[in-house]
């Protein structure tokens, strides 16, 4: 067991330090939340920036135009451009973290030229299309129909919860290609271009009120079968790939900024009022909750250094990633409830009222609640613990 | 960074898990607790092999007669020790191997038993008293060892964990200083990790316990490991024990190299996780094992009276999550 960075990874560390204080001062300002393409466009000023500097795709595969970063420099690439404040992979997640990863390890060369170069650049932006309104847990349910009709597929169908589909150039698709198999057995997944003739995009408003995520509608759209990543309906196991580069890092740099978020809490709180002589730092419960919660996330921590390590050498992402989701989602939503007893009644206000920060504080409460739905409930999550780690028997 | 145990790690746990179902199974932890109870709960003759081991002198130096290890495979051995639920006081005697003196070289050979208690607990509580042969008293100035002639201890008659007796100690007498203030803080860093080990240890045990009873016992034509209800009971077992290993193995890492983490943050997460693991575990596995959980024959009790003891020592969760509120 050995927890000291190597000096090679030191090295890259501070290289990487070097490069975040002199870009980061030169990325323009953050837009509104309900500015899409605003948002869009700074996302992908950020994934600019970093392709410019050769931070792109950094633990991707060299091959794949990546940097081919060891899974531990991946992580200090993580806690550093989270520590220096710069922006969340954003729109470019599903580009990054699923579709790329899983077309360079499912995909064809074809397929790899052709799609992954833009997701490193930013100039193509991915969304998820897995999720209907008849499958969200059971995403084997899937009723999308796919159709062969010559070197094309026809779709028909919907679906739903597809985050960036707003300002999204592609959509890793899951479609049934034979409704008479068994339902694991029949799926394909497609890369389908969001402009495509016959596809259309619905906002959803989430409970924050922002459209974070939309209703894709397909009404006979015509998509290569060229476009078909891994083999005729074999998807499913495209998808496993898919779901293990999900759940392997998508949160690890979020650690990082709850440990911030603990130390904010702690200066509200030295500097929060309760009585003429008191601050809610005086508070006892709250103190040691604070406490509490700052083991949690270090602990968590300790487990993401523990996870890569292990993934490390057996060069899988493996099953401790439900571990720390189940684990660190709850434990963040906890971290906001907090938040919201410091913040008393100014919780009520998704603004800045009376010079607390109550407007991010509120809304990143808010967002917190998608922690445990998204990316597989907390439910199936004990269920993969329960079933593939534990080897308790399966629901029938 | 490689947070991956060593074959050599690896080795040594497994070695010493053999070395306890060898000598310390199931049968043996029963006759302690059913029938032929010795002094103070320690068997001399099992803490010798312990000592043989190495258990006692593993962090001392090879020239002192030490194994030479350190504090990462220390947490390694005691999480087996808290496996197989080993009784007597491991830890203190372990800690006070690497004191000046006889007491040190006593321990470290295992021919001295050594108690070590917390001068500012109220009330005073002295576990397995009958056994020591030695009693250090720990305080913010330093160790101090007390005259066991000068004790007045009145035994308690029903410890709630049956292979941990307890005496009530009203007053402490004077004791000879013999450590320091900066002794007996160290002593309390690893005294937490090494006690948060124990917990992990139990936390895993009983995870592994529950999650087999659930794989056997059927109700309703099926096991009930099958009912989501205690698939995910035995789920969050697994959760907090994972959490509380990275904790504890993080915190003992950073105590033998200062430069991997801080300890002031590590060890006091160690703790928490630990005794959290252990104590909910417990809880837990009681539910999972419905009307036989609640038995004095099902072990699950056992394992859970010997978290709650050990959630009580070197810190518990007022201090470490002040401590850690203070880092803020
Ligand atoms: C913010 C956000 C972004 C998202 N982005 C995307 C995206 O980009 N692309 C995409 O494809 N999807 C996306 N999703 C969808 C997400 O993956 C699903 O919402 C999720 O998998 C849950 O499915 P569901 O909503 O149908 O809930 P349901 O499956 O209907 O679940 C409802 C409740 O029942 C419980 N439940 C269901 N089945 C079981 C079971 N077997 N055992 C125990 N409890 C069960 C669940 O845990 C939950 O509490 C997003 C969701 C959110 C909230």
């Amino acid at each position: 067991m050995d927890l000291r960075y190597t000096e090679a990874e030191e090295g890259f560390r501070a290289e990487l330090r070097a490069w975040l204080a002199s870009a980061l001062p030169t990325l323009p300002g953050k837009p509104d939340r309900a500015d899409w393409p605003g948002r869009r466009a700074y996302d992908t000023a950020w994934q600019r920036m970093l392709f410019d500097a050769g931070y792109a795709g950094v633990h991707w595969p060299v091959e794949a135009g990546g940097r081919g970063a060891t899974p531990t420099e991946h992580l200090i690439f993580l806690e550093e451009t989270e520590r220096a404040g710069a922006p969340y992979v954003g729109a470019n997640f599903v580009g990054l973290l699923h579709a790329g990863p899983t077309i360079n390890a499912a995909g064809t060369e074809e397929q790899r030229r052709r799609y992954l170069p833009g997701i490193l650049s930013g100039d193509d932006v991915w969304c998820q299309g897995f999720s209907e309104p008849g499958a969200g847990s059971d995403l084997a349910a899937l009723r999308t129909r796919a159709v062969r009709d010559g070197d094309e597929y026809v779709l028909n169908g919907s679906k739903i919860w597809t985050s960036h589909a707003e300002v999204a150039d592609y959509c890793e698709m899951l479609v049934r290609t034979d409704p008479d198999a068994p339902k694991h057995k029949g799926i394909s997944w497609l890369i389908v271009p969001m402009d495509a003739p016959g596809l259309s995009v619905r906002p959803l408003d989430t409970i924050m009120g922002t459209s974070e995520f939309a209703e894709v509608f397909l009404d006979d759209v015509r998509v290569p079968v060229a476009n078909r990543v891994g083999e005729e309906n074999d998807g499913w196991r495209v998808t496993m790939v898919t779901l293990s580069f999900e759940r392997g890092t998508a949160f690890v740099s979020e650690v990082v900024a709850c440990r911030r978020l603990l130390r904010e809490l702690a200066s509200l709180a030295r500097a929060m009022p309760r009585s003429p002589d008191a601050t809610a730092w005086d508070d006892t419960t709250l103190r040691r909750e604070l406490g509490h919660l700052t083991a949690e996330f270090e602990a968590l921590w300790a487990l993401t250094k523990w996870n890569v390590s292990k993934a490390s050498r057996s060069g899988v992402p493996g099953v401790g990633g439900s571990v720390f989701k189940l684990r660190f989602s709850e434990t963040k939503q906890k971290a906001y409830d907090l938040a919201h007893r410091l913040l008393g009644r100014a919780a009520l206000c998704v603004e800045d009222v009376a010079g607390l920060p109550s407007g991010a504080l509120v809304d990143e409460r808010l967002s917190s609640l998608s922690y445990t739905i998204a990316a597989g409930t907390s439910q199936i999550q004990r269920n993969i613990v329960g079933e593939r780690i534990l080897g308790l028997p399966k629901e029938r | 960074m490689d947070f991956q145990l060593t074959s050599a790690q690896r080795d040594l746990a497994s070695g010493f898990r053999s070395f306890c179902e060898r000598r310390f199974d199931r049968d043996r932890l029963r006759g302690l607790v059913d029938r032929d109870r010795p002094p103070g709960m320690v068997d001399r003759e099992l803490w010798a092999e312990l000592a043989e081991t190495g258990v006692f002198c593993l962090r001392l130096a090879e020239d002192d007669g030490g194994v030479g290890l350190g504090t990462a495979e220390a947490a390694l051995v005691f999480e087996e020790a808290g496996r197989a639920l080993l009784p007597g006081p491991l830890v203190a005697t372990h800690l006070a191997a690497s004191l000046p003196g006889r007491v040190g070289t006593g321990a470290a050979s295992g021919d001295l038993v050594v108690g070590l208690a917390a001068a500012d607990q109220f009330p005073l509580l002295v576990e397995h008293l009958d056994a020591v042969d030695e009693l250090l008293i720990r305080s913010p100035d330093g160790i101090r060892r007390i005259d066991r002639s000068a004790l007045r201890a009145t035994a308690i008659r029903t410890p709630t964990d049956p292979c941990t007796p307890l005496h009530h100690v009203a007053t402490v007498p004077d004791g000879a200083l013999i450590a320091d203030a900066a002794a007996a803080e160290r002593l309390l860093r690893e005294g937490a990790v090494l006690t948060a080990a124990l917990q992990l240890g139990i936390a895993g045990k009983l995870t592994e316990m529950s999650t087999r009873y659930a794989r056997e016992r059927e109700q309703f034509g099926r096991v009930i490991g099958g009912f989501q209800a205690v698939k995910h009971l035995c789920a969050d077992m697994l959760v907090r024990t994972e959490v509380a290993r990275a904790a504890v193995y993080a915190a003992a890492v950073t105590l033998d190299d200062p430069e991997a983490g801080d300890p002031a943050v590590a060890v006091p997460t160690a703790k928490l996780m630990a005794d959290e693991a252990a104590t909910r575990n417990g809880k837990d596995a009681t539910q999972v094992h419905g009307g036989m959980g609640f038995t004095w024959e099902v072990d699950v009790h056992l394992y859970l009276k010997r978290a709650w003891v050990h959630a009580t020592q070197y810190g518990g969760p007022e201090e470490h999550e002040e401590a850690l509120a203070a880092t803020l």
